[in-house]
């Protein structure tokens, strides 16, 4: 007889809400804790313990949480701008200027929007940074090292084709210049650029390609490539942080210990994503986006710069014949950056800020050097070097291709193997120094390439620019 | 012993269902592919443009054509080439620098000869030419497709007949 008795409530108020939230809150205890992640849909993307070493903030630096961040923001402040543009040659441009001064808030949502998405591509590689000198990417976490580059490269296409919508001199020449870029690659090159942009040049076609790259497929792919990539990290759980000693950093003893992610994690993570929004639409509030004169085919500003996340591969292409500097030379950096985690590497050091005192030392090396020698190469290039003058017999792309990027190749395995023998360091330790000096160096020729290059692209020395 | 060359059944249906995967797969590309194809919309730069008389341009003289995206040149000989604007480094808009006497890009600096030769790098080839063709005494610019050159040669110019 009791069978058909219902057991839910009686009350409906009460019923309603237990039909939305199924366990107690405030959960009573550890259990309740987890089973509360467990069956809510933003916590569930959390184990439902964590690993209490991993909560120390100088592990992670909330970065991976941040880009999530970002991306909300990203997805939410996007939407409301779509409500207010239409992507046409005629109207685009009209539009951005109706939302800076007709639509309620309308300079704040495009001033949060633009900013978010640049401290994205920041966000996103500097959370590569911390992945790769704390070892994150080691076994069994390599396939997720492989989603995150996807990512990064996603989050820069998003960065790129958003770039072109406002439709002023600073959208239509940057996307005129980047993607000139691809029709250095060999036979499918030109047909691949003249796909992208729906013609020979850039044009009505090109936006409204570049519109729905910008707010269809590259979100969609992003989203999915996110929750991939997130569902990966709860799978394998995060990588411990340890000490130079081997101890592990935060931990007691030598067992580690676990703490439930509600809400030892959750209000971590709730906490950071507050600061930032705070200090992000501060930010925006004060920092209006840029934007320049309506576009205009007929006339390139001087100088036309492309967006600064391209500036280190622009720089080199002043430096490299154009397949070297837009293609060959990024491909092989990619290349070698997907096949990281996938050579051989000392399991040891997992979660080791830059692997050992040694590490430490020799990474220092290598940003020192990058930061001596990649200005000193610069300037030589620009005012002593002129190898297609030298060697006036061969083919651009031999003497100013081939040549100086085995020069550097050179130069680099002559490093790499300096600095094993000098400091007596291990494989792992030395390419880690190779690769800060790598990445130095591509900051340094972003910086250059931002605030060094003036009228035609000169080199404009340092007393010069102020 | 002897290898057994016989497909069995269950073989010929794995390779025919994975054929059909391939084939499905290759279909739903090329949909995908010719779907998002550049459109080409008539009268839009890309046609056939009449530039005007051959008397109307002076030998050494360099007139833009703004619609046209090009320059027709007239040589001290009285040769035309007409000039693709675009620069061959990365493609802005080259403007001709009547001080100077050549194109002058100013995005990174290549500079061309009236002919479209490089002088400065970093432009890796001459600018390209439009065909050009001289009927009646007029001049027309054919913009449909760029001609990529190594180098500018004087075969590149067309001249008018000799009026007799
Ligand atoms: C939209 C961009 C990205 C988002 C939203 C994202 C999100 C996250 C989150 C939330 C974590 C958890 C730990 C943490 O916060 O550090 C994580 C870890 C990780 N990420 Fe990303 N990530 C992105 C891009 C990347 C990139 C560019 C890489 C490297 C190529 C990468 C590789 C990894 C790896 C290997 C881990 C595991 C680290 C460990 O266990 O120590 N991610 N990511
Ligand atoms: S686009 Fe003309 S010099 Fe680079």
């Amino acid at each position: 007889m009791t069978d058909n008795l219902d057991p839910r409530p009686d009350e409906l108020k009460q019923r309603v809400w237990e039909s939305i939230q199924r366990d107690e809150l405030p959960p009573r205890d550890d259990r309740g804790r987890m089973r509360v992640v467990m069956n809510n849909l933003i916590l569930h993307l959390h184990p439902s313990k964590v690993a209490k070493p991993t909560l120390k903030f100088t592990y992670t630096w909330g970065l991976g949480g941040l880009a999530l961040l970002l991306v909300a923001l990203l997805s939410l402040t996007g939407v409301m701008l779509m409500f207010v543009y239409t992507p046409s040659p005629e109207t685009a441009y009209r539009d951005m200027l109706n939302l800076q001064t007709e639509v309620w808030f309308g300079q704040l949502i495009r001033n949060l929007h633009h900013w978010s998405g640049n401290l994205l591509v920041i966000v996103a590689f500097l959370h590569l940074l911390r992945v790769f000198f704390t070892g994150g990417f080691k076994t069994p976490r390599e396939f997720n090292w492989i989603l995150g580059i996807g990512l990064l490269l996603l989050v820069v296409g998003a960065n790129f084709t958003g770039y072109l919508l406002p439709w002023d001199q600073l959208a239509y020449w940057a996307v005129t210049v980047g993607s000139s870029l691809l029709s250095y690659v060999p036979l499918i090159g030109e047909p691949l650029r003249t796909f992208l942009l729906g013609g020979p040049e850039v044009g009505a076609a090109t936006l409204t390609n570049f519109y729905g790259l910008h707010v269809a497929i590259i979100p969609i792919t992003l989203m999915g490539i996110v929750s991939f990539h997130i569902w990966r990290v709860r799978k394998d759980s995060l990588s411990i942080p340890h000490k130079l000693d081997g101890s592990v950093d935060g931990s007691a003893g030598p067992q580690i210990e676990k703490v439930t992610t509600l809400p030892h994690l959750v209000s971590r993570e709730f906490v950071f994503a507050l600061v930032m929004t705070g200090a992000i639409l501060l930010w925006s509030v004060w920092v209006n986006a840029p934007l320049e004169a309506a576009a205009n085919p007929d006339h390139s500003p001087n100088p036309a710069k492309a967006a600064w996340y391209f500036m280190g591969l622009q720089e080199l292409l002043l430096h490299f014949h154009p397949v070297f500097g837009a293609i060959i030379i990024p491909a092989l950096a990619l290349g070698a950056l997907a096949f990281l985690p996938y050579q051989r590497f000392d399991l040891s050091a997992e979660g080791v800020w830059f692997r050992s005192a040694k590490g430490r030392r020799m990474a220092v090396f290598g940003a020192l050097t990058a930061l001596i020698v990649v200005p000193l190469l610069v300037l030589f290039d620009e005012y002593a070097l002129d190898l297609p003058g030298l060697l006036p017999s061969l083919p651009t792309i031999i003497s100013n291709g081939w040549i100086p990027l085995a020069a550097l190749l050179l130069l680099l395995i002559g490093y790499y193997d300096g600095i094993k023998r000098i400091f007596q360091a291990t494989a792992c330790e030395s390419r880690q120094s190779v690769f800060v000096l790598l990445i130095v160096s591509f900051i340094v020729l972003t910086v250059i390439g931002v605030a060094f290059r003036g009228e035609g692209m000169a080199l404009m020395l340092p007393w010069e620019v102020l | 012993m002897m290898t057994d060359k016989t497909v069995t059944r269950r073989d010929f249906l794995k390779i025919a269902w994975g054929a059909a995967g391939v084939l499905a797969l290759a279909e739903t590309g090329a949909v995908t592919l010719s779907f998002f194809a550049p459109r080409l919309v008539a009268g839009e730069f890309g046609g056939v443009i009449e530039a005007g008389a051959v008397d109307s341009f002076q030998p050494g003289s360099v007139t833009p054509f703004t619609q046209g995206r090009f320059f027709l040149v007239r040589m001290p000989d009285g040769g035309f080439v007409a000039l693709y604007r675009k620069c061959t480094h990365l493609g802005c808009a080259v403007p001709w620098n009547p001080a100077e006497g050549k194109f002058i890009c100013p995005c990174h600096g290549s500079a061309f000869e009236t002919d479209g030769q490089v002088i400065n790098q970093p432009a890796p080839r001459p600018l390209d030419r439009f065909l050009v063709t001289i009927e009646n005494g007029i001049v027309t610019v054919d913009t449909g497709t760029p001609i990529q050159r190594d180098h500018a040669s004087d075969a590149d110019l067309v001249y008018a007949e000799v009026q007799s």
